[in-house]
């Protein structure tokens, strides 16, 4: 038996070798399929990881660390008072249909995200823009109506990519960008098929094209790899699987973090979760490592603030909710529950939140609190504990980058209600100093955290399963994207 | 025959009536708005008005209804809110899937159920018997999705003789098409030809038992013959009865076949649709089915009529 076995791998490698010196595409499996291809009128994440900076380029863009590097503009001069930005646009950039990019597509872009019809689900990276301007072909001015530090970081969102007048009629099916790959194909409940674009104004795309496959179950994406249908599976759902993965040399495991902290979020406004020593109680109850370790299988960054562990201005503070059950019960017994409580837990489909859920309601129930679990869609959940605050605790990864500023809005769905805190974050918005907007981000951490608004978990990590051979695929997850333009074979 | 064949189109046309009512205010009144879920956490409220708007979400209950079976009568399923292309398109992309699926593994089905359910009958209590009825146990009882995995694994994983799934669409050729649909065919076959040989083998017994089989024994018919000219048309009415609700089930409900092998078939199309409360295409694709399976029952129905002369006077 052993000799045969020994034969056909050899001959398979050997043919693979031969036809990866020809075939450079790659296939790429993912779980979500994109409801369309708009990224710039649906939250959807996988639209972006399909089209962003593959398709659709931005005037500032995200690169694999997660710093905001040029995109379409290649340079920008900021005014003193900080609200005149004045962009350089490249020069021979067209879209996909052979249009040429110009200002013009910038104006049209920016004012149709911010304009009463507009359908865009970030639309508030655009509410500080007072106007935008074309002075010529390829110089676009944005005035805003007040300094806004993060306003080149909010242009590199998936969000605020440039699309153009002449295409966007049928951009939800036919997706025209500026990218280093056009789009080809879009089998529904399928696949998406790129191709090059030869003519792209920056460094070409290795690979001649690239698919993504949609495969949802867990065990048809373990199926998909092992069988090497698929070259890569982006965000392998499988976190199970992966030792495997890594002992086989066919293949490359990538770990890597994302920007969704993992919280379980508390209804800063319910009793008994209006009182702050309930809340500190639930914090230290919690075991994060085991909730990492057995919800995750390991994958996963302890985090004690809503704030991104990779981010240079990052504070620890998980000593501020160490897993101390005693003193959680002690707490308790302070705050007038010497027996505990009853409380609601709702959970969104991610498997972070059902299998994290279990784990927090055995822990909790160790210092007497019974939260009652109910699984919930995520439509349900947006209705029921998003928009209808309909839930005593819940389990969410909040994967929007430097997101900290939800904590100044007394409307979101935890509720929490702290005029220091927003009085912080509007200062913060119009800061403009990089060491200022640093110590002020550190202290916003420190105040939700010895605040207890939620419990921090940990910082979702982001595994890939990659063939062993393919090359350049973020580990790291600053943005949703699968960035393929710097993807290769190597032999 | 006229007039069975009126009294089941009535009633027919009775069953979509109420069909169209049930599915539509059931969809009513699960909770989940689209436009949140499209949108996501970060939305502003002006943004959804928007949407809401341009998906026509703000027109009444009853109009939204109407304007619905409307549609249908003149064979409009209406605009996808997520996809935003006609339902009509959607659901023929992936009829072109579920419908070859369902139909190869439908013939699967017969092929293997009618021997298996035959032999039996014939050999009743003999080790042909004995292995079948064991056989068919063992595939009603295994679960069609582990079946599929299994297969997955010495097929696809460890053989390499299939793809783990996917379809290269029929624009790859018939024969690459048919491949990919191989294993999921198998896979939704071995249960319900299971079922079916169970049904024809105990059909087969009720009808060797009665007294015109004695009688055509008696004129000096051989069993075989005995068999297969007077027995087995008889025992066809249980069998049609079966195959048709299979027929249905195979349409509708290779869901997780379908998420095994991730084809893009409708039972995946209903399962994201309900998940981003893309109403629209639930409404209309649920009703679809209810029409092919109400329309399969009344083919079913006149069926019978034709293998059974006796109910065509009955009705």
């Amino acid at each position: 038996m052993m000799r045969p076995v020994t034969f056909a791998t050899g001959m398979s490698i050997a043919l693979a070798t031969a036809f990866s010196a020809q075939a450079r595409d790659a296939t790429v499996g993912m779980q979500l399929e994109p409801p369309h291809l708009d990224p710039t009128s649906a939250a959807a994440g996988a639209i972006d990881q399909v089209l962003y900076s593959n398709v659709f380029e931005g005037l500032t863009r995200f690169s694999s660390d997660g710093s905001v590097v040029p995109g379409l503009a290649e340079s920008w001069e900021v005014s003193d008072d900080g609200v005149i930005y004045t962009f350089t646009l490249r020069e021979g950039v067209t879209f996909h249909d052979g249009t040429s990019f110009d200002a013009s597509d910038v104006v049209f872009t920016l004012d149709r995200a911010r304009g009463p019809d507009s359908t865009n689900a970030q639309k508030g990276l655009f509410a500080n823009i007072a106007g935008v301007q074309a002075v010529n072909d390829r110089t676009v001015v944005i005035t805003l109506n007040e300094p806004q530090g993060a306003f080149l970081f909010n242009l590199a969102w998936g969000d605020a990519v440039i699309v153009a007048p002449e295409s966007i009629e049928d951009i939800k099916s036919n997706p025209i960008g500026t990218g280093a790959f056009r789009f080809a194909d879009w089998k529904q409940g399928d696949s998406i098929t790129l191709v090059r674009n030869d003519d792209y104004w920056g460094t070409p795309a290795a690979l001649d094209g690239a698919t993504f496959k949609f495969i949802s179950a867990p065990t048809a994406a373990f199926a998909a790899m092992m069988a090497e249908d698929v070259d890569a599976f982006y965000g392998y759902p499988a976190p199970e699987n992966l030792a495997q993965f890594d002992a086989d040399p066919r293949f490359t495991v990538l770990a890597g973090n994302t920007e969704g902290e993992t919280i379980l979020a508390m209804n800063n406004k319910l009793p008994p979760f209006d009182n702050k020593l309930v809340r500190q109680a639930v914090s230290h109850a919690i075991d994060r490592s085991a909730i990492i370790d057995g919800a995750m299988f390991g994958y996963g960054t302890p985090i004690g603030s809503h704030f991104a562990p990779h981010n240079p201005a990052y504070v620890d503070l998980t000593g501020n909710s160490a897993y101390d059950p005693e003193k959680a019960k002690a707490l308790l017994a302070e705050a007038g529950f010497p027996d505990g409580f009853s409380t609601t837990l709702k959970l969104p489909p991610p498997s972070y939140a059902r299998r994290g859920g279990e784990i927090i309601a055995a822990q909790l129930r160790a210092v007497g609190i019974e939260a009652e679990i109910s699984n919930l869609e995520w439509a349900q959940w947006l209705e029921q504990a998003f928009k209808g605050y309909d839930y005593g605790m819940t389990i969410v990864s909040h994967t929007e980058p430097m997101d900290i500023g939800i904590y100044a809005r007394p409307g979101y769905y935890f509720q929490y209600d702290n005029l220091d805190f927003q009085k912080l974050m509007a200062e913060f918005e119009v800061e403009n100093d990089p060491d200022m907007r640093t110590e002020m981000l550190q202290k916003a951490q420190t105040i939700i955290s010895e605040d207890y608004v939620n419990a921090y978990l940990f910082q979702l990590a982001q595994t890939s399963v990659v063939n062993a051979k393919l090359e350049g695929i973020w580990a790291d997850a600053p943005t949703q994207a699968v960035d393929l333009t710097g993807v290769r074979w190597v032999d | 025959m006229l007039r069975y064949i009126v009294t089941r189109t009535g009633s027919l046309c009775l069953s979509l009536l109420v069909a169209s009512v049930v599915i539509f205010a059931l969809i009513e009144v699960v909770p989940g708005d689209p436009v949140a879920f499209m949108l996501g956490l970060n939305a502003q409220p002006d943004t959804v008005a928007a949407l809401r708007e341009e998906l026509g979400l703000n027109a009444s209950v009853l109009e939204r209804y109407f304007s619905w079976v409307f549609g249908l009568l003149q064979g409009d399923l209406g605009t996808s809110y997520t996809y935003r292309s006609p339902v009509s398109e959607i659901v023929a992309e992936r009829l072109v899937i579920s419908l070859p699926l369902a139909a190869y593994a439908l013939a699967l089905t017969i092929l293997i159920a009618f021997p298996a359910g035959i032999l039996p009958a014939a050999y009743r209590g003999r080790a042909a018997d004995v292995a079948v009825m064991g056989g068919t146990q063992l595939g009603v009882a295994i679960p069609n999705f582990w079946f599929a995995m299994i297969m997955v694994m010495i097929f696809a994983i460890n053989l390499r003789w299939f793809s783990a799934g996917g379809f290269p669409g029929w624009e790859a050729g018939f024969f690459p098409a048919m491949k990919a649909l191989t294993l999921p065919a198998i896979a939704l076959a071995l249960p319900q030809a299971s079922i079916l040989a169970r049904v024809m083998r105990s059909a087969l017994l009720d009808t060797l038992g009665s007294d015109y089989i004695r009688t055509a024994r008696a004129k000096g018919l051989t069993k075989g013959q005995a068999l297969r000219r007077h027995a087995l048309r008889n025992a066809l009415i249980p069998v049609l009865t079966i195959l048709g609700l299979q027929f249905s089930f195979l349409l509708a409900g290779a869901i997780i076949i379908e998420n095994v092998f991730f084809l893009p078939g409708l039972g995946r199309l209903i399962f994201q649709a309900i998940s981003q409360r893309d109403l629209i295409v639930v409404e209309s694709v649920v009703m679809l089915l209810v029409f092919a399976v109400i329309f399969v029952n009344f083919i079913v129905d006149l069926a019978y009529a034709w293998v059974d002369p006796r109910l065509r006077v009955q009705t």
